[in-house]
């Protein structure tokens, strides 16, 4: 505290300073007075974190974001933000960005073993151009790939979509959305032939009871967490259940806490189907005019190299996604085995609070919501554990209805967006469609006016099957966007980095700052971020949200679309597509991938006059048309008229996001639902138009175990996950002094006990080691997670102390997601 | 504060062009700046966990929507359906005994934008913004500008160079 005489002194030295042309913090500044010099430009854009979707103002002056805060006009966050949100401000500014394209060079030349230097943009994508030729010609276009992210802005995901289908002729396109929420995006479309969820937010108002299914909402969602907060405080006999494998902040409000053994979750759903059949609480008539039944295929394996002996063991890892249709008996027949007693055994739950639990469900005058994130997608039967909650609200019918309502979250900006409504996967295309379908890749070849039969069929590789074909030297021209992969994917030390130093690969990484990804690529392109460029995300409600470019991206960085866009220029239809494609179709001989994706007539329909003249835009500026707005209509016309529809361009400028379908300029709150969906015709009540039979499919699965469970070498279990105050790999946050300074570093939690019967205590250095290898932290045992003896808790934001170097490249046998939440280590003093 | 500490402050904006400027056109290794040039398969010693700052002084906000940080301990501190322990000092009626700042008028203000007697439901889990900080030293310095260092000397036009 400052008394007067510091004060006084503390005005010299700003005087001082202000003569030699520096700033000071404001403490040390003389008061300001009101008026002009205060006026700052405000603008709406959606945070740049998690998959919520929380309005932010933004606040602009000489060209630089100097304030932030929670946009009172949004729907999603009514002014609120978490404290990431809340330091939004800072997210650009952190001194190490990249402002130039960095190439590894020895003598001039580049070389996989030299060191960084910088270069223009010509010469670096003159040599990326040459390696894609060069490995386009000696291996075709299954060795190039790109690995994306659902950070991408709608129309950089579209646009890359474009350049990796229809220019370089692979699916060898995938998101880091895969290790995110996979699962989740496959078993939706199995149930209900759409992606995404039926319900929205809205339902955090209408709901008497929540279920967390392995999320940490507290921390990984927070605003959400405060409308449940709200929710259950306001409410009366309003309950939380909170489920996981530890104990966490979002126990706080938990009601029916319940700790389960790892991987255990898929009895506890089975246990709830079977108290719902037991107690004669299944929605008959419900059940019956909108249900299908199905058994699923067991025993399917994990996901990892084919020659592992856990694949050769499981007798269906060939075909996991089969099954077969079953009747309403057999599926109780199924789940009758899993008992409270025989379910209490399984997972270390009391019987008493299953049965709190199931009644939730069970009890018809109860509107329930469930929600889940990692603890569920990151799951080796993650598929299933998502199609298991949804056999518990179809059996009830609590679904599509305010408050009844099985909620999938999202943990990226635009997860859903990006990487699933555009199809950024390796096996989707816009709009739900699939690459293995004909009629559906023709359709994208007429919306794209390409040349007919030109689109691939063959899925491409996912995100660890990426890492394994650089490994193995068959994937050798990749490009990384938006992403930290080496930080964030499975047992990196043995299968991801490797892969990058591979000799035969040349790794193109387009960030903002220096990962540990880019520091081991071949070429670093600085890219621009935020609200350095417009954008449009799409979040976890289905609400699509636009902003505009508020500030100049520093030095020569560019934004991902301009980069995808540019490098386009340098292929040629001649080099890049068959002979007998070229052939038949004549008029694209000779022409750029530039002019077939991006000049094509429509991309390229929107002159430079329809730019907000309030705003800059690099991109059109640049190019000559208004390319966010081209790109956007051509993408949106896939889904309009059929349950996809999106708003017209103009109109997300104006709004605070819009809730697709949007169907005569209103937004759909609960799908598949009369009177809410207008896609619902008048009679019906429910119908899951997705499927051709309009009806929903419950699949019967069992209780299968994880990949790797403790033993005595590797005698802990290793969960992974995230912390409030950092945002997935931290490249952003752990550059806000705030956020650093809240959590520096990521240490190891552990139960108090387990750490003493290792001769350990809080703060000593340890080694965590996994077979696969191992990280160096300190312990934590009275921090905010609390694990269970046999249990730590390990988070991935600490790019000193790489975690996945630990874990498992197990995934979910039919979603490919890794699970991030199973595999045994042990803890050994340093 | 002690003049000293003024003068090191005075310095510190001297420095930081300095680095910022240290880029050019020689090769040079680059490493994510949170791990020590070390090869990515390597692990370094772990540093000791850093304790909090504790030191009850406030820390001037970045701009005014900033969620003050918390300068005091608040280990153990409960927060859970039936006690709210940093309210037993920042709630309004507290504020006078124990001399702590009363929680903003905006935590009093509902979903619908209603001013509610108490706090409001939705603001109940304080450090979902207000975050304790330790001693650690940001590894990366940053170079936000807020509006008062704006206004006060030329602009550079975004230039951040």
């Amino acid at each position: 505290m400052l008394d007067r005489r510091d004060f006084i002194k503390a005005q010299a030295v700003a005087a001082a300073a202000a003569a030699g042309g520096i700033s000071l913090p404001a403490a040390a500044q003389s008061s300001m007075v009101a008026g002009e010099d205060t006026a700052l430009k405000w603008s709406k854009a959606p945070c740049r974190f998690c998959g919520t979707g929380c309005g932010v103002m933004v606040a602009t002056r000489d060209n630089r974001v100097v304030a932030t805060h929670g946009d009172m006009q949004a729907e999603v966050n009514r002014g609120l933000n978490c404290v990431k949100g809340y330091f939004l401000s800072k997210i650009m500014y952190g001194q190490d960005r990249l402002t130039q394209p960095l190439l590894r060079m020895r003598d001039g030349q580049y070389h996989k073993e030299g060191e960084f230097q910088p270069v223009s943009w010509d010469r670096a994508f003159d040599e990326m151009a040459r390696q894609w030729k060069r490995v386009l010609k000696e291996k075709g276009p299954d060795a190039v790939g790109m690995f994306g992210s659902g950070q991408w802005t709608i129309w950089e995901g579209y646009a890359a979509s474009k350049l990796m289908r229809g220019g370089f002729r692979t699916n060898n396109l995938d998101p880091n959305a895969r290790h995110c929420m996979a699962s989740a995006a496959v078993a939706f479309i199995r149930t209900f032939g759409m992606d995404e969820p039926m319900g929205c937010y809205d339902d955090f108002e209408h709901a008497d009871a929540f279920v967390l299914w392995g999320s940490n909402m507290a921390e990984m969602h927070p605003i959400l967490w405060t409308r449940i907060t709200d929710r259950r405080l306001g409410h009366p006999g309003c309950k939380v259940a909170v489920l996981s494998t530890f104990e966490h902040r979002s126990f706080e409000l938990a009601d029916i806490p319940m700790i389960f053994h790892p991987g255990t979750d898929l009895a506890i759903l089975n246990f709830i189907a079977n108290h719902i059949i037991q107690t004669g609480r299944v929605n008959r008539e419900f059940v019956g005019k909108h249900c299908n039944f199905r058994l699923g295929q067991k025993d399917i394996g994990y996901g990892l190299r084919p020659e592992n002996v856990l694949e050769v063991r499981a007798a269906n890892a060939k075909d996991p996604t089969d099954s077969k249709p079953i009747d309403f008996d057999a599926f109780a027949s199924f789940v009758s085995t899993y008992t409270a007693d025989h379910t209490a055994e399984l997972t270390g739950v009391p019987k008493e609070r299953l049965l709190a639990l199931a009644e939730l469900y069970a009890d018809p005058k109860v509107k329930v919501m469930s929600l889940w994130t990692m603890g569920f997608n990151q799951h080796v039967r993650g598929v299933w554990a998502n199609h298991m909650v949804y056999n518990i609200h179809l059996l009830t019918g609590k679904i599509s209805e305010p408050g009844n309502s099985p909620f999938s979250l999202t943990g990226q900006p635009s997860a859903c967006g990006t990487a699933r409504e555009v199809g950024t996967f390796a096996h989707r295309l816009p709009a739900d469609m699939q690459v293995t379908n004909p009629t559906h890749r023709a359709h994208t070849e007429q919306a794209w006016k390409l040349p007919k039969d030109l689109l691939p069929g063959k899925i491409g590789y996912h995100a660890v099957l990426m890492d394994r074909m650089l490994h193995d030297g068959k994937l050798n021209a990749f490009w990384i966007m938006v992403n930290n992969n080496l930080q964030a994917a499975p047992n990196s030390g043995n299968e991801t980095y490797p892969g990058y130093r591979n000799p035969d690969n040349f790794i193109v990484v387009s960030d903002a700052y220096p990962t540990v990804t880019a520091s081991a690529a071949d070429l670093i392109l600085p890219a621009a971020m935020w609200v350095e460029k417009e954008g449009a995300y799409g979040n976890a409600e289905r609400r699509t949200h636009f902003w505009h470019q508020l500030v100049t991206a520093p030095g020569e960085a560019r934004s991902d679309l301009w980069q995808l866009m540019e490098f386009s220029k340098r292929f040629t239809t001649d080099e890049v597509w068959p002979a007998e494609t070229l052939d038949a179709n004549p008029s694209y001989r000779g022409k750029t991938l530039y002019e077939v994706l991006f000049r094509n007539g429509t991309v390229d329909r929107f002159p430079l006059s329809d730019l907000d003249p309030g705003y800059e835009n690099a991109e059109s500026r640049h190019f000559g048309f208004y390319v966010q707005k081209g790109l956007f209509e051509e993408y949106a016309d896939f889904g309009r008229g059929h349950g996809h529809d999106l708003a017209p361009f103009d109109t997300y400028h104006q709004v605070r996001g819009l809730r697709w379908p949007v169907v005569d300029g209103k937004e759909t709150r609960w799908r598949y639902r009369e009177g809410h969906d207008p896609f619902v015709k008048s009679g019906e009540e429910v119908r899951f138009y997705g499927n051709p039979d309009g009806k929903a499919n419950l699949f019967a699965f069992p209780y299968e175990p994880p990949a790797e469970a403790p033993d005595q070498d590797f005698d802990l279990w290793l969960v992974t996950g995230r912390v409030l105050e950092h945002w997935h790999s931290g490249s952003m946050t752990m550059r806000v002094p705030e956020l650093y300074r809240a959590m520096p570093m990521a240490l190891v939690f552990m139960h108090p006990d387990d750490a003493k019967a290792r001769g350990l205590r809080r703060g000593s250095e340890v080694r965590v080691v996994s077979r696969r290898g191992e990280m160096r932290t300190r312990v934590e045992t009275r921090g905010r997670n609390k694990p269970p003896r046999g249990v730590v808790f390990v988070p991935w934001f600490d790019s000193a102390r790489l975690i996945n170097k630990c874990t498992l490249d197990a995934t979910d046998p039919i979603s490919k997601q890794t699970d991030f939440k199973k595999c045994a280590v042990k803890i050994v003093a340093a | 504060m002690r003049p000293h500490h003024l003068a090191a402050l005075a310095v510190l904006p001297f420095l930081v062009p300095a680095m910022l400027s240290a880029q050019n056109t020689e090769p040079r290794r680059l490493d994510s700046p949170f791990r020590p040039p070390v090869n990515f398969v390597d692990e370094n010693p772990a540093p000791p966990i850093p304790p909090d700052v504790t030191d009850d002084r406030r820390v001037a906000r970045n701009y005014p929507e900033q969620p003050p940080v918390i300068p005091h301990n608040v280990r153990d501190y409960q927060i859970t359906l039936n006690n709210n322990q940093c309210l037993t000092c920042h709630s309004r009626r507290f504020t006078e005994a124990v001399q702590a700042p009363m929680v903003s008028i905006t935590h009093y203000v509902d979903r619908e934008g209603q001013t509610l007697g108490g706090v409001s439901p939705r603001r109940y889990f304080c450090m979902q913004c207000h975050v304790p900080q330790t001693t650690a030293q940001p590894i990366v310095p940053n170079t936000f500008k807020d509006l008062d260092s704006l206004v006060s000397r030329p602009s550079d036009q975004g230039d951040r160079r």
